[in-house]
């Protein structure tokens, strides 16, 4: 490869760098974002542009299919929806890796005899740890979109089965080192796809989040090492930098839900008993109407919204914005206490929120949140229920005991905007439901809270 | 095809990039998480990369039919990675230029 097609790439790499820095600071996060993709085109550009290619056309067509498939997808999916587009496109990206380094195999088997156990190395681990992700990334989409269900899937002797099945996988993968036999190494491909699969199928709902975080970092991994079999030093540097702080990102991830990892991605083996759950069905709750809650929130003096991801599956950001407005008029203080893991996936609140325009000093972090809270005259939850059960302080059995929750039974009072009495993504019964001091406000979230709006506005 | 930098160069490349990875995102406010995992995911798009290479020199059908997939779904994890991202990060840059006004 010529001199000038190397600087292109370390361009290109320098570019990556900046992104992921300039992605860590709220200021230059969009900046950040632009020098990832200028580098994605710099990369690209220079790679077509080296010559050499065969199959140039297809190339470029190629190209453009994956292009037509992905803009559309990114631009058009909802807001609510995008943790399974990440997964998704971080599956599709270990996918391409481990083809990759089949195709590479197949040619290099092709012209000469010659081993060298580096790259042989890298192509194994390539089309292991690629499987692993795309079949795992793939699981998590079905359990985002809930085309499955959500709770851990647990399979009896669960965790012999993944065993064996990871053993297997190492062991086809040390076996392909010194052979070049193309039927292993497909075995070891079909192997790392069932193990992709066991690998996710254990970890509940609340905690699909940072496997997507894991996996990505993965995926990073797998590019480098791709890069690697390549001998392509762009390949190596953007997927080392993606493993490298996807890791570290997987961590900060998994600080915020205050869980160990091991927990996380082996906890459903231990943690399968229901918990608390079930005898809880025909305890009484109070339950009251939107004129109840609207007289309830007019006359405070501080009220804090939790807002959870039923909030914006039902589209109730703007309604909720309405709401915080009307109250703020009749001078009331409205903040939003926002849980790291609301919604979907880190952050995922945030972005909601600010789709509907809520400004953003009023967004309070989970430790500012809680001060308020302990003042607070009536906490509002709407579509929320794991990030405020105390079940994460007081239940040392519940999968989510540990994890650093809102407290809003700090507050006077506890307004819950539900759709039914069931337990949150977690799978969890919340005691808080039938505490004295919680009422709460059946059906939709928007709906309810277009009503609670209507009556506030009659006081 | 290594062995234009040599294993040992490659892996040199590798150990760096690792401290260079860490570095960067030490310190992330949870707000972000979620910008910088789509981020950093396009980022590993990158792949593309290696599949327009492989699939460039490649003959017989099985690997071109293979590369020419690889590419699709490089090029799907590359451009739909930053474009969401964008769309994610849009929204609070709009919020700030309201408060501005």
């Amino acid at each position: 490869m010529s001199t000038g097609a190397q600087f292109g790439y370390l361009i290109a790499a320098i570019c990556f760098i900046l992104a992921l820095k300039g992605l860590s600071a709220p200021k230059t996060a969009r900046y950040g974002n632009w020098a990832g993709a200028a580098g994605a085109v710099i990369a690209v550009a220079v790679t077509l542009s080296v010559g050499h290619l065969q199959h140039l056309g297809l190339i470029l067509g190629a190209v453009a299919v994956g292009a037509v498939i992905g803009v559309p997808a990114a631009t058009r999916v909802k807001m609510t929806a995008m943790p399974q587009l990440v997964a998704i496109f971080n599956g599709v990206g270990g996918g391409a890796a481990a083809l990759v380094a089949l195709i590479e195999f197949l040619t290099v088997a092709s012209q000469s005899s010659k081993i060298a156990m580096g790259d042989q190395a890298a192509t194994v681990f390539t089309v292991l740890v690629g499987s692993v992700s795309f079949a795992g990334s793939m699981v998590t989409f079905a359990k985002l979109q809930e085309l499955m269900t959500t709770r851990p899937v647990v399979l009896p002797a669960g965790r012999w089965i993944s065993g064996a099945v990871f053993v297997a996988a190492v062991g086809l993968a040390v076996a392909g080192l010194p052979v070049r036999s193309t039927g292993l190494l497909v075995t070891l491909l079909l192997v790392s796809l069932g193990l992709g699969v066991l690998f996710v199928l254990p970890v509940g709902g609340a905690d699909v989040p940072i496997v997507i975080s894991l996996l990505n970092a993965f995926t990073g991994l797998t590019v480098a090492a791709s890069g690697y079999v390549l001998g392509n030093t762009l390949l190596i540097v953007a997927g080392t930098l993606v493993g490298a702080s996807g890791t570290i990102l997987t961590r900060l991830m998994a600080a915020a839900m205050g869980r160990p990892l091991t927990g996380i991605l082996f906890g459903a083996f231990r943690a399968s008993v229901a918990g608390p759950a079930a005898a809880a069905q025909n305890r009484p709750v109070r339950s009251g109407t939107p004129e109840d809650i609207a007289i309830l929130l007019g006359y405070a003096r501080k009220v804090i919204v939790v807002p959870g991801y039923g909030l914006a599956v039902a589209q109730g950001q703007h309604t909720i914005r309405e709401l915080a407005d009307l109250l703020t008029a009749r001078g009331v203080k409205v903040a939003y206490g926002i849980h790291p893991v609301a919604g979907r996936m880190p952050g995922h609140m945030n972005v909601l929120l600010a789709e509907a325009n809520v400004p953003y000093e009023s967004l309070l972090e989970m430790d500012e949140a809680n001060m308020e809270l302990s003042s607070a005259d009536v906490a509002l939850v709407v579509g929320a229920n794991d990030v405020v059960n105390p079940a994460a302080r007081t239940s040392p059995g519940a999968p989510i005991y540990g994890m650093p929750i809102l407290n809003v039974d700090s507050a006077a009072a506890v307004v819950f905007c539900k759709r039914s009495l069931r337990p949150g993504f977690a799978g969890i019964e919340n005691e808080l439901l039938y505490d004295p001091k919680t009422t709460l406000l059946f059906g939709d979230a928007k709906e309810s809270l277009s009503k609670v709006v209507a009556a506030v506005k009659a006081l | 095809m290594a062995n234009q930098i040599g294993g040992m160069g490659l892996l040199t490349i590798f150990v760096l990039a690792v401290f260079v990875g860490f570095e960067v995102v030490s310190k992330v406010s949870s707000t972000l998480h979620t910008p910088l995992m789509s981020g950093a995911n396009a980022i590993h798009g990158v792949v593309l990369v290696g599949a327009i290479l492989i699939t460039g020199v490649s003959s017989g059908p099985a690997q071109i039919t293979l590369g020419l997939i690889a590419i699709v779904l490089g090029t799907v994890n590359m451009v739909g990675g930053f474009v969401v991202t964008d769309r994610m990060l849009r929204m609070f840059s709009a919020r700030r230029g309201e408060e501005r006004r």
